[in-house]
């Protein structure tokens, strides 16, 4: 098993008409066993700019710090909010700086440019190389999982409650096939004017 | 060293002369999936015809799945040289069953022979995932999937091969009807079950590369096996 | 003196601050996880009037697709680009920095920059690493003197070549250029030569796949055809899978209404106390 197994956890974020969503699972455990069930994984890093840290839970919460710390700097010394493009392009310069001692997260942002509305999501892998598709994206432990789900479930132009049913159901079939993701998960339904976040009820074994 | 070594003699053993280890590595990944439907009075299976190893592909035409009598098939995916032994071994037995009993082997009777076939050679195992389907003694449809060394466990959809982790779930979903508050026709028919099999695979290929090509469906009911073939991508 | 206000500068290049972390759970026996490959078919061809490259589209993370449409034609300079194979980031981030280098190089010499620079940028850089950084490169680009095509593997070592290929389809596409290639073919040919060395190694090779993406560089102009071809299309699926609402049991939902501010900055006069 890869390091980055060690504490589980299943992710994906979906393009939709005018909207996106991104969804996780809850736990947190080391190796087989759950320690939490309530564990975020799923950050807001501008209203309506979210990412995603599957991985290593110690490097997840480091890099989500030094991410909210760059792009708060940057909201000050620019005086403008940073689009998601922009907030990838750090992301992905941050983990390619480490390349040779990577921090151990494959992270997964969506969200809508701040002035345009535009969805966007992506991925990458845990050097920085950017995946930037028009359907959808996935992360950690259940991804083989859900690459099978969302190559079957999504279609284009989803509103955003059609959406989340359909990251909702893709995810919770996914991670109840792997035995280290789970234990709950929240769906975030990001929209021009809102954001709606629902935790739903999945398998608690 | 400032010490002279001269004339001191070295107080380990000399290993000039010992056995040398050679690696030999007797199992070869030939990938493919197979996926297997059971219904009230039919049973669904499905298989890729890609033939690959490492980054090539043998052949783009190999059928896996293997019709061991009127009633049962066994789809195959892994080792291809393991396939071919066990599969071959199976047909002969099946034969020398019928010869000796003046019946067909019941495809009950088959999944536990096979069982005994793949757990015979524990520790030194067919390397396949094993799929085996077929109508019981009562006629209805049912699947069973086996571990290389002879797990066997019966069920009524399965997926398994290189794609399994990718195509189970949404049999889960779409078959076994979990996690869902509102469940619409859950009548499962011939129809849904071959074009569940044929979306599955289609998932499957986009994702997994040791997955393409075409896909090869049985269609099991007391009337007989029936062929299917579906194109997927080539790449 | 650092703090949260004033913080330190930080310094250029790789940080290697995890390594000893990494290397004391890697001893544990946690494997380093794997990055994403280019499995990749990227090939290259000198023509009439300048050069054409060609890759395919497909980033696997060991044997799954990552990626079904990625860019692996990167962009170096107005008149030179460069395909990419290996560690999918390490190609995408040695082509921007090089890139960045030569538009400086660019603005330092009043002169548009010449293939040969490029390659010996790029192969002192991967020298410099010793092949750690995994990018195997396929360099075009036409010059005052002319057209050029240099390989670069990662250990930085280059040749200067008509035509090549490089990549996991690297020989089902050469086999392609060794049967047709000639000097002096016309774009039309060169495209189609191209084309088929890329479906090539997008059918042979199980690394690549998806579709062909095309660059001609002639002196002057630049025709980059993303997505030239469309190889394979995505089965149609037999049924939708769409859900009724209400499918999904909702434990709990919260609602943020996102408010568009608008700040009104008011001119101010200059402190001139």
């Amino acid at each position: 098993m890869s390091i980055l197994g060690y504490n589980g956890g299943a992710m994906v974020a979906m393009k939709g008409d005018k909207c996106v969503s991104i969804a996780a699972d809850k736990r947190f455990g080391i190796q087989a066993q759950t320690i939490t069930c309530d564990f975020k994984k799923v950050f807001d890093m501008g209203p309506r700019l979210y990412v995603g840290l599957p991985g290593l839970a110690t490097d997840v919460q480091t890099v989500m710090e030094k991410l909210r710390f760059r792009k708060n700097l940057y909201e000050l010394k620019e005086n403008r909010t940073m689009t998601p493009e922009v907030f990838g392009a750090m992301l992905s310069s941050m983990l390619y700086e480490k390349r040779f001692g990577p921090f151990f997260v494959e992270p997964v942002i969506a969200g809508l440019h701040p002035t345009t509305h535009e969805p966007f999501i992506c991925n990458m892998d845990l050097i920085g190389c950017i995946n930037q598709p028009d359907d959808f994206v996935v992360g950690g432990t259940a991804s083989a999982q859900l690459y099978g789900m969302c190559e079957a479930l999504w279609e284009p132009n989803l509103g955003p409650e059609d959406l989340f049913e359909t990251t909702a159901q893709a995810l919770i079939n996914a991670f109840d096939r792997d035995a280290i993701s789970g234990w709950g998960a929240t769906v975030y339904i990001i929209e021009k004017d809102k954001v709606t976040v629902r935790d739903i009820k999945t398998r608690m074994d | 060293m400032s010490l002279s070594m001269e004339g001191i003699r070295p107080h380990y053993p000399d290993y000039s002369n010992a056995p040398m280890q050679r690696h030999f590595s007797p199992y070869a990944d030939n990938g493919g999936s197979v996926v297997a439907i059971a219904g009230d009075d039919f049973v669904v299976i499905g298989a890729d015809t890609r033939l690959s190893a490492g980054f090539s592909i043998y052949t783009r035409d190999q059928n896996k799945l293997f019709p061991l009598s009127k009633t049962t098939v066994l789809g195959c995916a892994g080792c291809w040289c393991d396939t071919l032994t066990l599969t071959r071994i199976l047909t002969s037995r099946m034969q020398m069953y019928q010869q000796e009993h003046n019946k067909t082997m019941s495809t009950v009777a088959c999944a536990q022979m096979l069982s005994t076939m793949l757990y015979y050679k524990r520790f030194f195992p067919y390397y396949i995932s094993n799929v085996l389907v077929g109508l019981d003694n009562e006629g209805k449809g049912c699947v069973y999937s086996y571990d290389p060394i002879g797990h066997c466990e019966k069920a009524t959809y399965k997926a398994g091969g290189s794609a399994g982790a990718l195509l189970q779930p949404l049999l889960d979903n779409q078959i076994g009807l979990k996690n869902m508050e509102i469940i619409g026709d859950s009548k499962l028919t011939i129809e849904k079950a071959t074009n569940i099999i044929k979306d599955v695979f289609i998932s499957a290929a986009e994702r997994d590369i040791y997955t393409g090509d075409s896909v090869i469906i049985n269609i099991i009911t007391k009337e007989g096996i029936k062929d299917d073939k579906f194109e997927l991508r080539k790449d | 003196m650092t703090s949260i206000l004033c913080p330190e500068i930080p310094k250029p290049g790789f940080s290697f601050d995890n390594c000893q972390r990494n290397a004391t759970l890697e001893s544990k026996g946690f494997a380093v996880p794997k990055a994403t490959k280019t499995g990749t078919t990227i090939v290259g061809i000198i023509y009439k009037d300048g050069v054409i490259l060609g890759a395919d589209t497909r980033a696997t993370e060991d044997t799954t697709v990552a990626d079904k449409n990625c860019e692996k034609i990167h962009f170096l300079a107005p008149n030179m680009y460069c395909c990419g194979a290996g560690t999918a980031a390490d190609t995408e981030m040695t082509t921007q920095m090089i890139s960045s280098k030569l538009e400086l190089h660019r603005l330092f010499t009043n002169r548009v920059v010449r293939v040969c620079t490029a390659n010996q940028m790029l192969k002192q850089y991967l020298f410099g690493y010793q092949g750690y950084i995994g990018a195997a490169l396929i360099l075009g680009g036409v010059d005052s003197t002319g057209p050029h095509l240099y390989s670069i593997y990662p250990h930085g070592s280059t040749d200067k070549l008509p035509y090549t290929t490089m990549g996991s389809g690297s020989l089902a596409a050469m086999a392609i250029f060794e049967s047709r290639w000639k000097p002096d073919l016309t774009e039309e040919e060169g495209i189609q030569l191209i084309r088929d060395a890329i479906a090539a190694g997008i059918f042979n090779d199980l690394g690549s796949g998806s579709n062909v993406d095309v660059c001609v560089i002639r002196k002057g102009s630049v025709d980059y055809k993303r997505t030239y071809d469309e190889a394979n299309k995505k089965g149609v699926r037999q049924a939708s899978y769409r859900y009724p609402r209400g499918t999904t049991k909702v434990l709990d939902t919260k609602v943020f209404t996102v408010e568009e501010t608008v700040h009104q900055l008011e001119t101010e006069s200059m402190d001139t106390a």
